[in-house]
């Protein structure tokens, strides 16, 4: 059910990223309302579907994208880790757990496509790349991290509801 | 008993005194009197005039302001429809701009023929500038047909799915065209770049060109039809030392506003790749 779940729910996203939120960009980054979505699905304590909704979701946009494909699937897939290892490590404090991974899973992806497109021919400037696009699209997604992280923590909790002890 | 003559007497009194009294009225001498009388009346008329009009004002302010709520409303609806008609037509008339300029330039160039579609989006990589166009292979679209506007060249298809396809704008990092400047007729390279700017190289030292001469495709590699404008030289790089010149060019496609687009749907792009000598080969 919550695998499905991902489907509609990221695709959903991904339309409003690709339609909306890539026509207002901040310098030359944007938002990736799927990354956040995927972390903060991952970072969610009841969540077992971790690792399919980072699946669905680098499928989802590498279709899109023209991104050589396996950079949204490994990237997100490295972001998903990243969290589940944070979930263990500080789950006293999720939201820092959140920034943290939001930091990281957009650093990781964006560096990942600049070492695809070098692979493939096409060579970025460095410093043009971090400081019009990965600084800001950090920015933006760490904007948007505190609404999605309590999104999809009710999610959770509407998904998999507490068991309550006798 | 009064005598008749005492009562004639009396009337003739009377009738002096009124008669006196008329013409005093008559000469404006009465007029101070009158208003001392007259004041005290018009004050007690007036308060009780206002009292009664205030008492008919609550007795019949209800239904008014029933009445004026209601109509408020009826009028509220019919601005917010005004409204949403209005922004209707203003989107109608800017997609009728768009269509007769796209028609305008498929009639200035008649030897293509042209399919129209709309962007509904853009690559969710902020590194690739890439759009996404609403018509696929079932609307005959095929991997590299050229892309338009009514001002210029804008891309070429990318990937093509059934009902969608990606294009390449010519300001994404990736892309180069083949260009023409006019009037010096100079073959260059025109390269997109991060942040969308384009800038043209390898135009040869000895070419003679200037800041605002054109930028045209030129057809050679066989991805873009020749021909087709694309942009004005805006500044240029030249230095003894270097093997070419470089130049910015600004588009005459505003890349941040495209909604509507021409596919030149009758042009096959030539792929040159097996006559590209590769090292090692006999």
């Amino acid at each position: 059910m919550a695998t499905l779940l991902a489907f509609p729910i990221l695709g959903i996203l991904l339309v409003l990223q690709s339609a909306i939120l890539s026509q207002i960009p901040l310098l030359q980054g944007t938002t990736d309302l799927v990354l956040l979505a995927v972390v903060a699905w991952s970072l969610q304590r009841r969540v077992r579907t971790a690792w399919q909704w980072g699946i669905i979701g680098g499928l989802l946009v590498g279709f899109v994208s023209a991104v050589p494909f396996v950079v949204y699937v490994v990237g997100y897939l490295l972001a998903v880790g990243f969290s589940l290892l944070l979930r263990q490590r500080i789950w006293q404090v999720p939201l820092l757990a959140m920034f943290i991974a939001t930091f990281f899973g957009t650093l990781v992806i964006h560096l990942a496509t600049l070492v695809a497109l070098r692979v493939s021919g096409t060579v970025l400037p460095l410093g043009d790349s971090i400081n019009l696009i990965i600084l800001p699209s950090i920015l933006l997604n760490l904007l948007l991290a505190l609404p999605f992280f309590t999104l999809f923590s009710d999610l959770a909790k509407f998904l998999y509801p507490e068991e309550l002890e006798m | 008993m009064k005598s008749p003559s005492a009562r004639t007497w009396q009337t003739a009194v009377l009738a002096l005194i009124v008669i006196g009294l008329i013409a005093l009225a008559l000469g404006g001498y009465l007029t101070p009197l009158s208003r001392l009388v007259i004041a005290p009346f018009v004050s007690a008329q007036t308060w009780l005039s206002t009292r009664f009009l205030t008492l008919q004002n609550i007795l019949t302010s209800s239904q008014d302001l029933t009445r004026l709520r209601q109509r408020n409303l009826e009028l509220e609806a019919e601005v917010s429809n005004l409204q949403s008609e209005i922004i209707d037509l203003k989107q109608q008339s800017a997609e009728t701009r768009v269509l007769s300029a796209l028609v305008e330039f498929a009639r200035v160039h008649p030897e293509n023929r042209y399919l129209a579609a709309a962007i509904i989006g853009r690559d969710p990589s902020p590194f690739m500038k890439y759009v996404i166009i609403n018509r696929g292979s079932d609307g005959g679209l095929r991997s590299g047909m050229p892309v338009v506007t009514s001002q210029g060249l804008a891309g070429r298809i990318a990937a093509v799915t059934a009902g969608a396809a990606r294009v390449e704008l010519i300001t994404d990092p990736a892309s180069s065209v083949n260009v023409r400047l006019e009037p010096s007729g100079a073959q260059a390279v025109l390269l997109g770049s991060l942040t969308g700017e384009l800038s043209l190289d390898l135009i040869p030292q000895t070419a003679s060109v200037n800041v605002g001469d054109l930028v045209l495709t030129s057809g050679l590699g066989g991805n873009f039809p020749g021909n087709i404008l694309i942009g004005q030289i805006t500044s240029l790089r030249r230095r003894e030392t270097d093997l070419f010149q470089q130049a910015s060019v600004q588009p005459v496609v505003d890349f941040s506003k495209l909604e509507i687009v021409l596919l030149i749907t009758n042009f096959r792009p030539v792929d040159i790749e097996p006559l590209v000598p590769t090292p090692g080969a006999p």
